[in-house]
């Protein structure tokens, strides 16, 4: 018995393999894209707590002041009863970049990290001392080609690090002093105060990892928010399939009831049928979601390297979790997709009418349902937006505005519809359209939401892309006033690089830097002097009236908008300064892609207050057409190594190509999603003209030809489209704003201004007709080529 | 001497040494660059209290045997080992390794320190006699007037350790062989350390007096390879005299028992081969492993034939090669204390 009615279920699908693909290929995109997020998501957090866990979570000292500790002061420490171990973090060049350095003290370090994991894998006697071995993830090993036999691949060393003795770390990474200082866990019976040895030291809990992940969490919430999105978008395809298939098998449902099959072993077989296509559908969506995640992730790599120098492993590794959490999330949306369908199957009637209903029919209800849970969305935003705090919230907010814009989109429409009738009221079958289009939203509005919600994501989101860009590059015209930068290659050469540049330029910037914990947190302190260069260029947010007189003078300080924000700082307060002491805030800058904080100081209270800075650059200013020949004196008759010598326009391109790389995860996001709503409306419309023959039939009776019938449902996909697309834009607009002036500030502590690209949608408006457009073809040239036989039939069945 | 030789190169910390039968001809310096112990070489104090960093391997010993304001026994070891990786004499290329440990009749607490030199972390100076890792030290004026302090995770010490006769040279006048095959170190001690001093335990502070017993030591071989560990004895016998003695367990059967005997003016007299039996009557579970605790120890020669028991069996060293050290108590023909040292029980 069951075998029959499994069978009887089944033909349904053989009789429509393009109905059945559509079922899997929307849930297969659904799961796709979420867990091809969701990979490249988790390859970047384990690479992440690879690299902070790399020596475990004890506390370490550092100095007060962020400078290097002497070896005289570890000592001491031990000598105190302290069980410390000296760490050297810096860097080494490599092929592609540079390479972090992780320099350590096997014989005092705790034995049970990572780190030591992997000293373990070699012979400790050739680890240890000044050109001990360097130990490397296979794929960092080969950037470090050139230190020959030296360089041992170990697997699960963190990404983008090497792993070294601490002699070899001090000369590899040019660093004379420790980092820090690990605090074991189990210290001795008896210690001398920390005071008496070491009194510049200050024991912090490690929270690079927390700080790393802090940082891009911004950047994963967005990928995530991407992935939601197009599972949701997904959703809607196979609830438009599944609800199709449900409604064309009322009749067989109804004749299995008939003939005495229960509601409960329909349902169960219905639910097994379903499983059986999730399943199939998540181990579709898996493989696909995975090569997704392998094809972006390099980009994605790419980007937290030159953004926030989080080092992320380019090849991806899958775990079984992973794999299982596709599979649940393809069933959880065939559940949600098909809820509503096998409850109407459990109410089903032996013997009800077996004619199509419900779903093609106008409910005011349903409406009404709509227009109240877009109230609630709407009330969420408006809490999340005004009490809100935080990401989430930001989140949240732009969340709930997505859901009330398209639970608003069929009441919307409908209005629209009834706007367009009433412009156009010429003719019965103008009129006719009109109303056959209004009776058709319900059915067709799911897939409309879908498509409002991939262009309004693909408008904010461009929107929001394009806004950073213009603002960036604006800003980097600004910001890299200087047509030359060099550095000399130590302080010794400061001196004559200056007396030799100066009679060849118009103007001589120092750009001088010291690196410093800025109120907690790793920031940059640099200094500069008074110059036309930077009263007329400088992009400042905020200021003092007379800013550029006091840098004159020295006094004050500016702050980058970051920081700013962080610190709830504006001209005037006063801001407390590592070393122990405080000064003005006299402007606030904007300072685009940096995510520390940072201070401008006068050049002279930079030099006074922190004597270690580092004086090696400059900012040269010189007619763009003397700059070849600066470039040939500097390197042939001085002898500066062509790295140390970079010109505006090669800094500038450099700047947009690392912006250019964080958004093209972005933008390959917003392609595929806008090609799962494309599907959706595919099926939608397709499940639609399979049932629209017996309302189509009476108006090829009383004379429109085919064609004319295929013209118009081909045009009402169109035009709907169309509506939608305006429908669209508003919505799209409020996400910019969301995204420029709530996430943004949230994420990295910038706030830009918004600009409209009404080119970039006039683009998006073709791509969607085009979308529609083809969507609509298909069903319109099903129509003009059906057989006359079956539109004659319509009236013989008497339906 | 307790053959610390095979427990350093099995150390893993340097290079697996390449264990070859060097016998007699070792004269001069070896093939891997290290210098070798010489039969015709004579000890100059207190020059030779100070490191060879010429030698792969040397070792600044104590172990002391206390009775503490409480009454009870009390053990006390201090040890600094020296380790070349590499035959340059370079101090970054010598690895400094501690172990500390005090013995209680119900505990045993041990703490291990590792340091490389040239970090100023560890080393050894002959005038004023100072060796030290970290905060501990054995350090005075001489090393016959030194205060010796260490501490772990659970116990701290400091004593006073004062010696009134001179240096006991070991074996063949500090040439000490180690096999019938002729593998040897230099080793001397000093065996008459009057020490007080206080420990310092979790459940508070002890007062104790007592004996130290200093053991130096340096050598560039290993044992050979039969040589799987061995059990190397200390004692204080109450009527003056001092005895040391060690077996050498070989994987053939043929055990290399040796040691010598000291008068209580500090007169050695080394043992032959087959002089001293020592064997094993108590066993412990220990650490997953059967370590003999109780020994019956033989020696015809000086009419001594005494039970050897650990006061604390469970004095376990689980450091990064772990092996059994502690104090314990003589009976039967003398009596008296000492210290008891097992390696290489798996």
């Amino acid at each position: 018995m069951t075998q029959t009615v499994l069978h009887a279920l089944l033909s349904h699908w053989t009789r429509r393999p393009f109905q059945f693909m559509t079922l899997i290929l929307g849930l297969a995109l659904a799961t796709a894209l979420w867990s091809g997020v969701q990979a490249i998501n988790a390859e970047a957090r384990k690479s992440y707590d690879n690299a902070a866990g790399i020596l475990g979570g004890d506390p370490v000292f550092v100095r007060k002041d962020g400078e290097l500790i002497a070896p005289e002061t570890f000592v001491a420490l031990r000598q105190g009863g302290w069980l410390v171990s000296p760490v050297i973090d810096g860097w080494m060049p490599a092929k592609d970049g540079r390479v972090r350095v992780l320099g350590i003290d096997p014989l005092t370090m705790p034995l049970t990290t990572p780190a030591g994991g992997a000293v373990g894998e070699v012979e400790i006697t050739d680890f240890l001392g000044e050109t001990g071995l360097i130990l490397a993830a296979p794929a960092t090993a080969t950037r470090l080609a050139q230190y020959g036999a030296r360089v041992r691949a170990i697997d699960g060393i963190a990404p983008g690090l090497a792993i070294m003795d601490i002699l070899a770390a001090q000369t590899t990474a040019n660093i004379d002093g420790f980092t820090r200082l690990t605090r074991l866990p189990d210290q001795p019976f008896r210690q001398s105060p920390l005071l008496d040895i070491a009194p510049d030291l200050r024991l912090e809990t490690p929270g690079s990892t927390a700080d790393l992940a802090r940082l891009t969490d911004s950047f994963h919430l967005n990928l995530t928010a991407f992935g939601l999105l197009s599972f949701v978008v997904g959703l809607f395809i196979v609830n438009g399939a599944v609800g199709l298939a449900f409604e064309q098998r009322r009749p067989v449902f109804r004749t299995l009831r008939a003939i005495g099959v229960t509601t409960s072993q329909l349902v169960t077989l219905l639910i097994f049928e379903l499983l059986a296509f999730a399943v199939l559908a998540g181990g579709l969506g898996i493989a696909i979601g995975y090569i997704i995640a392998a094809a972006l992730l390099p980009d994605v790599a790419a980007t937290l390297r030159g953004l926030y120098g989080a080092n992320v492993e380019g090849t991806l590794t899958l775990s079984p979790a992973w794999w299982l959490s596709g599979l649940a999330i393809a069933i959880l949306g065939t559940a949600l997709a098909a809820a509503t369908s096998l409850y109407q199957v459990t109410r089903l009637k032996p013997l009800a009418t077996a004619q199509p209903r419900a779903w093609v029919r106008a409910s005011s209800s349903t409406r009404r349902f709509q227009l109240g849970f877009a109230a609630s969305a709407l009330c969420l935003a408006f809490l999340a937006g005004t009490l809100g705090d935080g990401l989430f919230a930001g989140f949240t907010l732009l969340g709930s505005l997505l859901v009330a814009a398209a639970l608003m989109l069929p009441t919307a429409l409908s209005l629209l519809l009834v706007l367009g009738e009433r412009v156009t009221r010429n003719g019965p079958v103008m009129q006719w359209f009109w109303a056959d289009t209004r009776q058709q939203l319900p059915g067709l509005s799911l897939a409309l939401m879908a498509l409002l919600l991939a262009l309004a994501a693909n408008i904010g989101v461009s929107t929001m892309v394009g806004s950073f860009r213009l603002t960036f590059t604006g800003w980097l015209d600004q910001r890299l006033a200087s047509e030359v930068y060099i550095g000399a290659e130590d302080a010794a050469q400061v001196d004559d690089l200056v007396a030799f540049v100066t009679p060849r330029v118009d103007a001589v910037l120092p750009i001088w830097h010291t690196d410093a914990d800025i109120l907690g947190a790793p920031g940059e302190i640099y200094g500069i002097i008074d110059h036309p260069t930077y009263r007329d260029n400088w992009p400042m947010l905020d200021a003092v009236p007379d800013l550029w007189d006091r840098i004159a003078q020295n006094k004050g300080a500016m702050v980058n908008e970051q920081l700013a924000r962080r610190e709830n700082l504006t001209p005037g307060d006063t801001i407390a300064m590592p070393g122990g002491w405080s000064t003005t805030v006299t402007g606030i800058y904007s300072d685009y892609g940096n995510p520390m904080g940072q201070i401008i100081l006068p050049l002279e209270t930079l030099i006074l207050r922190y004597p270690d800075t580092d004086r090696t650059d400059f900012g040269l200013r010189i007619a763009p057409d003397d700059i070849p020949d600066l470039r040939r004196a500097l390197s042939e008759d001085f002898g500066l190594p062509p790295e140390n010598i970079v010109d505006q326009a090669s800094l500038k391109s450099f700047s947009l190509a690392i912006f250019e790389r964080t958004f093209a995860v972005s933008a390959a996001l917003n392609v595929l999603t806008l090609s799962v709503a494309a599907i959706a409306i595919l099926t939608s419309l397709l499940t639609l003209a399979s049932m629209r023959l017996p309302q189509l039939a009476p108006l090829w009776a009383i004379g429109l030809s085919r064609q004319t019938l295929g013209r118009i449902e081909f045009m009402r996909a169109m035009i709907l489209a169309a509506l939608t697309f305006i429908l669209a834009v508003p919505v799209g607009l409020m996400l910019a704003w969301v995204l420029l002036a709530v996430i943004n500030v949230e994420a990295f502590g910038w706030k830009l201004p918004m600009h409209l690209f009404p080119g970039d949608w006039l683009w998006l408006f073709v791509l969607s007709l085009i979308a529609a457009g083809l969507a609509g073809l298909w069903p319109a040239l099903r129509l003009t080529r059906q057989p006359p036989a079956d539109l004659i039939r319509v009236f013989a069945h008497e339906r | 001497m307790n053959a610390k030789t095979l427990f350093l190169a099995v150390m893993l910390l340097i290079t697996p040494l390449v264990v070859s039968a060097q016998g007699f001809a070792g004269m001069g310096a070896s093939s891997d660059g290290y210098a070798l112990p010489d039969r015709d070489n004579r000890f100059s104090f207190p020059a030779d209290h100070g490191p060879h960093p010429g030698f792969r391997i040397e070792w600044w010993y104590v172990t002391a045997t206390l009775t503490g304001d409480d009454g009870e026994t009390y053990g006390v070891q201090w040890t600094l080992f020296r380790n070349a990786l590499r035959p340059t004499r370079d101090p970054a290329d010598q690895i400094w390794l501690g172990h500390a440990a005090v013995s209680t009749p119900s505990g045993h607490f041990h703490a291990e320190r590792l340091a490389r030199g040239g970090s100023g972390q560890a080393g050894v100076t002959a005038v004023p006699f100072r060796a030290e890792i970290d905060e501990w030290s054995l350090a005075g004026p001489n090393l016959n007037n030194v205060t010796l302090t260490a501490q772990g995770t659970e116990f701290a010490y400091d004593l006073s350790l004062r010696a009134d006769r001179p240096f006991v040279l070991q074996g063949d006048r500090g040439f000490s062989q180690k096999s019938a095959l002729g593998l040897a170190s230099h080793y001397y001690s000093q065996p008459f350390y009057a020490v007080q001093g206080n420990i310092s335990l979790a459940s508070g502070d002890v007062r104790v007096t007592g004996q130290a017993w200093l053991d130096r030591e340096w050598s560039s071989q290993p044992l050979t390879a039969t040589q799987t560990g061995w059990d190397w004895i200390s004692l204080h016998l109450d009527d003056g005299n001092k005895l040391m003695g060690y077996r050498l367990r070989d994987a053939s059967g043929d055990d290399y028992v040796v040691g010598t005997w000291i008068t209580p003016d500090g007169t050695p007299a080394p043992f032959a081969p087959g002089d001293l039996k020592m064997s094993p009557n108590t066993w412990a579970r220990i650490a997953g492993r059967d370590v003999p605790v109780g020994w019956r120890v033989v020696l015809p020669k000086h009419d001594l034939e005494v039970s050897v028991n650990a006061v604390y069996p469970q004095s376990w060293m689980p450091t990064i090669v772990p092996y059994w050290e502690g104090p314990v108590t003589v009976s039967g023909t003398h009596s008296g204390r000492g210290y008891l040292e097992m390696t290489g029980y798996e």
